[in-house]
Order: C-alpha cells, then structure tokens, then sequence
C-alpha cells in the first residue's frame, strides 16, 4: 500500500513536472507559433537565476519562484524585441533564430558559469508513508505547478490582458482594427511565456543539477508534450502531459528509466500518428 | 539572395577561411633543441572542466621540467588541441599531432570512446601514446600506456569495503554507455567474491534528472547500500533527491566517480557527507610530494583552482612517468622510450610509490580509501602497491609484443 503511495506520487510529479516545463512554451509556440528551440535555455536561465540568487543570500523560496520568472522575463522580452518581432508568421524562420539563440545562450552561459553542475539545496525534508521515505519537494512541485496552470488559465480567460491576448493571436489585424496596440500585446504574451519557462527552471533547480548544456534534457519532452496536446494551448498540455507523464512513468517503474524514457517517445509517435493535430485537434475543441 | 558566380567564389572562399581557422598556428617542425608533446585534451564541451584541469597539471609538470634543465639537455615543447568532447574532432588533432606536428608523444583522450578513436590511429603512425583516465580495462597494445586506474584497483577495494562494514547487499545505478555497463559487472564481481548480492542494477540515460522512480524501487529492494557508477551533471540530481527523502541517513552510498566532477563543493556536506570513494588520488593524501606538488599547483595556477581528482594527477604523473623513460633511454626515440617503460620504472610521487608494469603497459599504485566528511574525503585506508590485475589477468605484451586490442575481461 505504501509503495502504491510513493509510486503513485511519482506519476503525479511525472505529470506535473512536464506541466510546468511545457506551460511557456504552450503560451509561446501554441499560441504565437513561434518555435522557440530556446525554450531550454530559457528554463536553464531560470535555474541559472535561482542559483545566483541563493548565493548571494537571498531566501531560496524567493531565489526558487521571485527572481527566475522575473530575470527570464525581461530577457524575454529583450529577445522579442531584438529578434522574434520581426518573425511573426514565419514559422521556419523563428525555428532558425530560436535555435541560433539556443546556441547563443550556452555559449554565454559557459563562458560565464563554466560548464561545472550548479544547483540550489533543497528546502524542504523528505517525510515517511509507512516504511517509505518520499520527497516533500516533490509534492511542492505538484501542488506548484497545478496552482501555476490554475493562476495562467485564469489570466487568460477572465483578465483583459488575457482576452487581448488571445484576440490578437487568433486575428492579429482584426485586433489592431479595434484599437488593439497588438505589438504590445505580442511582446508581453511572449514575455509571460518566457517568464513561465524561467519559473520552471527555477522550481526544478534544487532537483536537477543544472549545466548550460542541460536544455536539451528539457526541450523535447516540451515540444512533444505541447504537440501531442495540439491547438489548446492549456487543456493540450495538460491532457498530453497526463498521458505521457502516466505512460513514461508506468514503463519506468515496470522496467528502468532507459525503456521509461523511450515509452514516452513511442507513446508521442502512435498519438501523433492517430491524431496528427494533437488530443485538442479531435477532443476538447474550442477550448483554452 | 541572388548568387552569382562571384559572390559565391568569396562567400566559398570565406567560409574555407573560417575553416582554416580553428587549427591552432603551429609549425611542425620541431627544433633541435626540442621535444615535442602533444596535449589532447577536451578543453570545450562536456569534459570541459576535468580536461582543463587535466591541461593544467600535465602544463605544470612540463614547465617543471623545463624549469630545472629540461630532458636529455633538450626543452619540452606541447602542442595543445582541443577535442571539443567530440570524436570526429580527436581523430582530427590525433592525426595532426602524429603527421604535421610529429610529436614524440600523445598525452590525452578522456572519454574511452575518444581513446578507441585516437589509439589506432596513433598505432598506424607510430607515435607513442598515454591514456591518463581511469576506465574500465583491458587494453593491450604495445604502443599505448595506461597510467590511471582500473576497476580490479579501485572498484575491489570499494565495494569489499561497502560488503564488509555495512552488509551484503547492494544497489547498482550506472549510466547507460560502455563505462557504467563494463564497471557494474565489476561491481557484481566484486561483491559476489565477497559473499554478497546485487539486488538491482539500473542504467540511466544522460539526461535523466528526476531519480523518483528510483529511490521507490531502492527503498522496495532494501538494500545496505548503494554503489553509484553515473556521470556527467545527473549525479548531482541523484544525491540530492536521495538525501531530500532521507534516505541517506538509512542507506549507505559509494560512488565510482564522486568528487572528480567537484559535486561536493555544489551538494551541502548533509547531503556528501558518509559518501565512500577508492581512488588513486585525492588532496587530502599526506606525504611530502603532494604537499611540494599541491603548493607549486597553487602558486602556479591560484588558490581558488578547485579540488584536483586522480584524472588530473593521471595526466601529471603520465608526463612524469614519461619523461622518467625518456631519461633512462637517453633518447625520445618511441621503440627505446617503450622499452625503458618496459624495463620498470618507479617515481615517488604525490599519489605515493607509482610503478610502470611492463607486462601489461599499466601502473602499480597506492590506492586510497575514503569517506566524504563537511566536503572533504577523509582517507579511511590506504592499500600499498595495487597492481592492475584486471588487465594483467588477459594481457601480456612480453610475451606478444604484436597484441593490439582491448579485451572485454570475462567477469563471471
């Protein structure tokens, strides 16, 4: 029974770990279509972020959920600035700027950080179900990221900012039309997905160790996860992170993480090939 | 874009300029005066922070030498690539250092990938070849020297340590390439001479970060303890959700390759501390070399360098090993350095007593037993004189001087 517990906790965390590093760029490449190959580096930033802050003395919960969104966010926004507006409806074109970026960033990040593995200590203790110890961060992490998806949900259905935002990626000109200052709208959408990528990395710093390399662990789950969920950028990522988060654990806990990890891939693959436009493409249509 | 001829001519001619330009500014002809070395270390990419450091110690050793006289009256001068952690790039600068540079020696390769790339090729164009790093046994070629460690003189010592002080059973977590595959049937070996039982092994891909599932199915299986045997940044992951479930405190840990990727300066000593290694070198060895060589490192390359692991001790002791043969054979002439090497030769150096054996083109060495206390291994014992038992058991380049492959040693 406690080892159910424990396993069952960690499907959960499966899941609500690809949320949280799929939300960004559900926002940025599932709403915008811009594929952001950068995504990784966005979220590494965000561990970078974090373990800055912890090292000059600030409190790791405010290091871990305050600095990363903020710090990724503006930079975000430089980004959208300097290169992603002028790409808008280009699909192939921000894939090769993004990816320029991606390759811009690490060797930043190397040149400052070194490429030694960084990371925050863990704030919380672990606790026991039975005669098991489980991680309490872990929970955190779930709870965290449900409550992220809850706060990003809200600000796009009921807030203005969300309606805008919303209006103007579905018809850009129409908006503009009715007064809409759509550019603006293009570069604070871009930097909230962007500031959700930096929070991830945050929240996942004292869990993984973090290298300037370390996108590439967290880009592909990202894309898979945001394409299998198809045009709704929240109810498709939560859908397709359920299916893949269930189905890579499963495999993980049955066998070892190597099948763990090609279970979610082949998952992907069948889902991509019955649905080619993702889970939101046949069900859940219209919805956000 | 419109392409015309020309504009492609310059834009051909630019791209062959770049090209050109990575390749370091290095004229191959070695003066009289001079002996040429080649550094191949991977100074850029994934091994980028153990291969500076093993630059470095392979830098000073060389400056030393040069500094009181130089070898047989000549300078030492290195040639230094970067391999990038790229194997198409180490085959690249192995032929370069052998055909352009004519080196009287290579010095490098981390990986036992990028070794299996560059030993070949060195073999072919006759230019003498040290491996610096430990791996997992077995090679056996009269051209190539092995001057770290293998799993018959660390793993045994670790894992006999782990069976007899904490219980017999244990956990494997290895990553999933020829290192983690090959060291973990050492692991099983190790442990099934001691009485004891592997009660799970598991293979991580690279870019595992979350270790969950793991620690559930540690926790199921119940072991005494748990040997790790991973590399690159997810170790770091592992120890650290590991004692976040508090399981280090039931649970005890060694590793095959903690502390050379600095993780205990990240990790807080809560979590590092009680964690047992076995290696040839660490700092904390207390004998006269190391302290002379830890104070000439220091004044050389700055007291913030960090701690310095047995692969850049490897690469000093190797340039050492070298140069000593060198000396004995009067001449950098490959056939009578290999023959010097042959012969036996012993250095006191900051590892303590370092001897070539010539049978096998291994060294004998002290290997040193310790446990992780506030971020500093505490050396527990001490084994005198370790010879490379693993490789010695397989290959004898005495009697056949013309074997050349590495051998998969039967574990079982």
């Amino acid at each position: 029974m406690a080892y159910a517990t424990i396993v069952g906790i960690e499907v959960v965390y499966a899941i609500a770990t690809l949320i949280l590093v799929s939300l960004g760029l559900a926002i940025i490449f599932g709403m915008m279509r811009v594929i952001n190959l950068a995504h990784g580096e966005f979220l590494v930033m965000g561990g970078y972020a974090a373990t800055i802050a912890v090292h000059h003395g600030v409190n790791v919960w405010i290091a871990i959920l305050i600095v990363p969104p903020i710090a990724v966010g503006l930079i975000g926004l430089v980004v959208e600035r300097a290169v992603i507006r002028f790409l808008y409806g280009r699909m192939v074109e921000t894939m090769l700027a993004s990816w320029g970026l991606s390759l811009l960033i690490v060797g930043l990040l190397t040149t400052i950080f070194g490429s030694s593995t960084e990371g925050v200590p863990m704030p919380l203790s672990g606790f026991t179900i039975g005669a098991y110890q489980a991680s309490g961060y872990n929970v955190f992490v779930i709870a965290f990221s449900l409550l992220t998806l809850g706060a990003v949900y809200v600000l796009l259905r009921f807030t203005r900012l969300g309606l805008l935002a919303r209006g103007t990626m579905q018809n850009a000109a129409m908006a503009a039309a009715l007064g809409v200052d759509t550019t603006k709208v293009y570069a604070v959408t871009f930097a909230l997905g962007a500031a959700l990528a930096g929070l991830a990395g945050g929240v996942l710093a004292p869990v993984a160790g973090i290298v300037p390399t370390s996108g590439g662990s967290y880009i592909g789950q990202a894309f898979i996860t945001v394409l299998g969920g198809g045009a709704a950028a929240l109810t498709g990522v939560t859908s397709a992170a359920l299916l893949f988060g269930s189905v890579g654990q499963a495999a993980t806990f049955a066998t070892n993480p190597v099948f763990g990890s090609v279970a979610l891939l082949l998952a992907a693959v069948v889902l991509i090939r019955i649905l080619p436009n993702g889970i939101t493409g046949r069900y859940f249509k219209g919805w956000l | 874009m419109k392409l015309s001829r020309r504009s492609l001519m310059k834009s051909g001619a630019a791209a062959a300029l770049t090209a050109a330009l990575p390749m370091p500014f290095v004229k191959s002809v070695a003066a009289a005066d001079e002996i040429v070395m080649a550094s191949l270390y991977d100074l850029s990419g994934a091994f980028q922070e153990v291969g500076k450091q093993m630059n470095d110690t392979l830098t000073l050793a060389v400056e030393d030498i040069n500094a009181s006289g130089g070898l047989i009256g000549k300078k030492i001068k290195v040639v230094t690539y970067d391999l990038q952690s790229n194997l198409q790039v180490s085959a690249q600068y192995a032929q370069q250092a052998a055909l352009r540079d004519k080196v009287a020696v290579v010095h490098g390769g981390i990986s036992s990938a990028s070794r299996e790339v560059m030993r070949p090729i060195l073999d072919k164009y006759k230019t003498l070849y040290f491996y610096d790093t430990p791996y997992e046994g077995g090679v056996c070629d009269r051209n190539t020297f092995c001057v770290s460690t293998t799993p018959s003189q660390t793993v045994a010592k670790l894992i006999s340590h782990a069976c007899k002080t904490w219980g017999k059973k244990g956990y494997i977590l290895a990553a999933d390439y020829n290192y983690g595959q090959i060291t973990s049937d050492w692991v099983k070996k190790f442990a099934h001479d001691e009485g004891g039982e592997i009660l799970g092994t598991e293979f991580f891909p690279f870019d595992v970060t979350n270790f969950g599932s793991t620690l559930a199915k540690i926790q199921a299986a119940a072991p005494d303890w748990v040997v790790t045997v991973l590399v690159g940044g997810t170790p770091l992951a592992f120890y650290r959700q590991f004692a976040a479930a508090g399981l280090n405190k039931k649970i005890h840990v060694c590793s095959t390759t903690f502390g050379s990727g600095n993780e205990q300066a990240v990790l807080t000593s809560s979590e590092s501390d009680g964690i047992v290694v076995c290696y040839n070198y660490m700092e904390t060895i207390d004998n006269a070399q190391n302290a002379d060589f830890l104070k000439r490192f220091h004044k050389r390359f700055g007291d913030n360098y960090p701690p310095l692991s047995e692969l850049p001790m490897s690469s000093y002791q190797g340039v050492q090993m070298w140069a000593a043969a060198v000396r004995k054979a009067g001449s950098a002439d490959r056939m009578k350095v290999i023959q010097a090497l042959e012969g036996g030769i012993s250095l006191e150096m900051p590892s303590g007593k370092f001897a070539m054996d010539g049978i096998t083109h291994h060294c004998t060495m002290d290997v040193h037993l310790a446990e992780y206390k506030d971020k500093v291994p505490k050396i527990i014992e001490t084994f005198a004189q370790q010879p490379p038992s693993d490789t010695a058991a397989v290959c004898n380049l005495t009697k056949n001087p013309n074997d050349n492959q590495q051998y998969v040693i039967k574990v079982n």
